[in-house]
């Protein structure tokens, strides 16, 4: 690598990776980092395989009644034909033929493959909604926090351990209960309030984790030198904020967002589970699983869901990983 | 040439020390402790002493970027130390500061025509053919391929990255400049190169310069004059010439006896002084002179009273009870017993 780069060609030795590789091309259009970790992401298969699934959970969860249409019967179907009316467990143990692929549930024969696939759409739906909710107030906070200090920090700090220790699980049931009650009193029906129910409930008391992040890369991005460099100009706070933290903070704050996903679908799927969630008939793979355990005899009535979700929290992971060390390879392995 | 651009007076900085939850201040890191020093336009005043004795937090005060806590500093005749910031705006054009550490003082996220462009937009400066043609004229100036406009930091060299920040500083034409440790961070192979260009710089664009350094063989060739900090204090102040040649000070000697020099006829003679001991916490400096727990010459006086800062020679300044070199007034009194 000695190709002349530089006119003032002087200092070739300590020339940096990145610029040794564009050395072929003689490109003077810079990389910027994230376009080098996208090059870095582009290898890494394990990160791709995860994209990939994630990009296929994304279009099962759009196109949900197309590929019922094609592929399956309306989710909330009865198939009594399907099940064997002795035992009430589908025809043949499962059900599972060319018709139903997933087979069909017990007792009314509803078809499994749709209802996983509808399921997709609601559990996606709350997932990223309740996260980019919490990343949201997160990063607002975190970068407050951060970036003000002194008293601001002291109340924004107590508020988020506050909320990190705030039981989310029991005051979900208890909130999603007492809204129940609403529901059948002023007799507001549907699946839409409950949703926008669990995606405030979800995405509101998870913002601690994100901005305790956010707020520790903004304390120690404020004590670096350009943010000095851009004082000693007469940069005024807005400038600073905005032009050199944020910036700077895009990296940490999708990292953890594809990190998070993850967390709220398992956490809507718990909620579904214990029935505080989006109600039945309404398919969703946390019901799925609830409803399939009084059926243990039927094992595919479990495995499908869960499978679903098992799929959809390690495609999440292994992205979110492969995105961290991609943007941030000091921290990686 | 004598006019003074800078004037500093007893300039301070204590930094609160605070403990438990309530914030309650349990003693100050005393990093610059009255300090006081002229910058006379057109010249260069090295400022050298070791790593933690104040030197950054000089810089950060006179640039106010942080806010003096004693002591006066005056900016081609307005008195800056308390000025407000939006006051301050329109005369940071004229001061600028160079920063120690080239990786941390860009912006990762900008390119090098967003670095270098800064001061122009933050200033709200036109240019007569458009901010990219200024950026890429200062980029030729300072050495750097401008076509490289839209190239990130972190495909340059430590070297190349201290011009871009040297670029950055020049964008708004200051007369002075502080350069903290310009060149402290780079392979000894490109030091020579930089410390080059800013003089060359000096000479084209007429500036005056404040160079920070931790040994005095990076100041020796660039400045006019140099001062020796410890421990929040100047010990010694002087003309180059003077300060090389016969350093009043034991911590100047000391200092000085670690360059090394190139003539070994010169170096005949000269003993090498090792400064024993770790340079005392500014949390809790010895009492008087502070350099007396690693001082060979110390005696009890300098244990009791603070040397003022005398001048003892035209133009050459020393704190010290036994000062060497001394022009003979009277002998010092060390060897008087
Ligand atoms: N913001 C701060 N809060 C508390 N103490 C500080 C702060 N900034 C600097 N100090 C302390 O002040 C002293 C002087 O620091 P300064 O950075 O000015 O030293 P320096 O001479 O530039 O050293 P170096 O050669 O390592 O850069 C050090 O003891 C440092 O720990
Ligand atoms: S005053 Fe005393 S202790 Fe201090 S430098 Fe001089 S001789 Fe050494
Ligand atoms: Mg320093």
């Amino acid at each position: 690598m000695t190709a002349p780069l530089d006119v003032s060609g002087d200092e070739l030795k300590a020339t940096p990776e990145s610029v040794a590789e564009g050395a072929g091309a003689k490109a003077i259009q810079g990389r910027s980092l994230g376009q080098i970790a996208w090059m870095r992401l582009k290898r890494d298969k394990v990160a791709l395989t995860g994209a990939g699934v994630i990009i296929f959970l994304i279009l099962v969860a759009v196109f949900a009644p197309l590929i019922v249409s094609w592929f399956g019967h309306p989710p909330n179907q009865f198939n009594q034909d399907q099940i064997d009316t002795m035992t009430m467990i589908p025809k043949g143990g499962s059900g599972i033929s060319w018709d139903y692929l997933f087979g069909v549930e017990p007792v009314n024969g509803r078809d499994l493959f749709s209802r996983v696939v509808y399921g997709a759409r609601i559990s996606l739906l709350i997932a990223f909604l309740a996260t980019l909710l919490s990343v949201f107030i997160g990063t607002v906070m975190g970068v407050i926090a951060g970036y003000f200090g002194g008293w601001v920090d002291m109340i924004i700090s107590r508020l988020m351990d506050i909320f990190l220790a705030f039981p989310v699980l029991v005051f979900a049931m208890a909130l999603v209960g007492v809204l129940g009650q609403f529901e059948t009193q002023l007799e507001v029906k549907g699946d839409s309030l409950r949703i926008l129910l669990l995606i405030f409930v979800i995405g509101f008391f998870n913002w601690g984790y994100i901005a305790r992040i956010i707020r520790g890369q903004t304390l120690s991005l404020r004590e670096r030198e350009f943010v000095d460099a851009a004082r000693s100009l007469g940069a005024r706070g807005p400038y600073i904020l905005f032009r050199e933290i944020l910036p700077n903070l895009i990296a940490p704050v999708l990292i953890y967002a594809t990190l998070l996903i993850p967390t709220n679908v398992l956490f809507e799927a718990a909620l579904s589970f214990l029935g505080v969630g989006i109600q039945p008939p309404t398919a969703t793979w946390g019901g799925m699983l609830a409803a399939a355990t009084k059926y243990y005899t039927v094992p595919h009535f479990m495995f499908f869901p869960g499978m679903a979700i098992f799929i959809t929290v390690l495609a999440f992971n292994l992205f979110g990983d492969g995105l961290r060390d991609a943007l941030d390879p000091k921290s990686g392995r | 040439m004598s006019e003074s651009i800078l004037s500093v007076q007893g300039l301070e900085k204590h930094f609160p020390v605070t403990k438990g939850l309530f914030k309650s201040q349990v003693g100050a890191v005393k990093a610059v402790d009255g300090i006081s020093f002229d910058v006379r336009k057109g010249e260069t005043l090295g400022l050298v002493g070791e790593s933690g004795c104040g030197k950054t937090t000089t810089g950060r005060l006179i640039t106010r970027l942080i806010e003096p806590t004693g002591g006066k500093i005056t900016f081609e005749g307005h008195d800056i130390t308390h000025m407000k910031q939006g006051k301050l705006r329109p005369l940071r054009r004229d001061m600028q500061m160079i920063f120690q550490d080239p990786y941390s003082s860009l912006n990762p996220r900008h390119t090098v025509g967003a670095i270098v462009g800064a001061p122009f937009r933050i200033q709200g400066i036109q240019t007569e053919q458009g901010i990219k043609k200024a950026v890429q004229d200062i980029l030729e100036l300072v050495g750097l391929n401008p076509e490289h406009y839209n190239r990130y930091p972190h495909e340059f060299s430590g070297g190349q990255r201290q011009r871009i920040g040297i670029a950055r500083t020049l964008a708004l034409k200051p007369k002075l400049i502080i350069a903290d440790e310009p060149v402290s961070a780079l392979d000894v192979s490109i030091q020579a190169q930089v410390v080059n260009l800013l003089e060359d710089l000096q000479n084209e664009l007429d500036l005056t310069y404040v160079v920070i350094a931790h040994d005095l063989s990076v100041v020796r060739h660039i400045s006019d004059r140099v001062a020796v900090m410890y421990l929040g204090k100047i010990v010694e102040v002087g003309e180059r010439a003077g300060l090389y040649s016969a350093p009043m000070h034991p911590y100047t000697n000391a200092l000085l006896s670690a360059v090394p020099i190139p003539d070994p006829k010169q170096r005949e003679g000269r003993e090498r002084i090792r400064l024993t001991g770790d340079v005392p916490s500014p949390l809790n400096p010895p009492p008087a002179c502070r350099f007396h727990t690693r001082c060979w010459k110390a005696q009890e006086i300098c244990k009791t009273q603070e040397p003022p800062l005398a001048e003892l020679a035209p133009g050459h300044a020393v704190a010290c009870h036994f000062p060497e070199n001394a022009p003979s007034k009277t002998e010092t009194p060390a060897t008087v017993a």
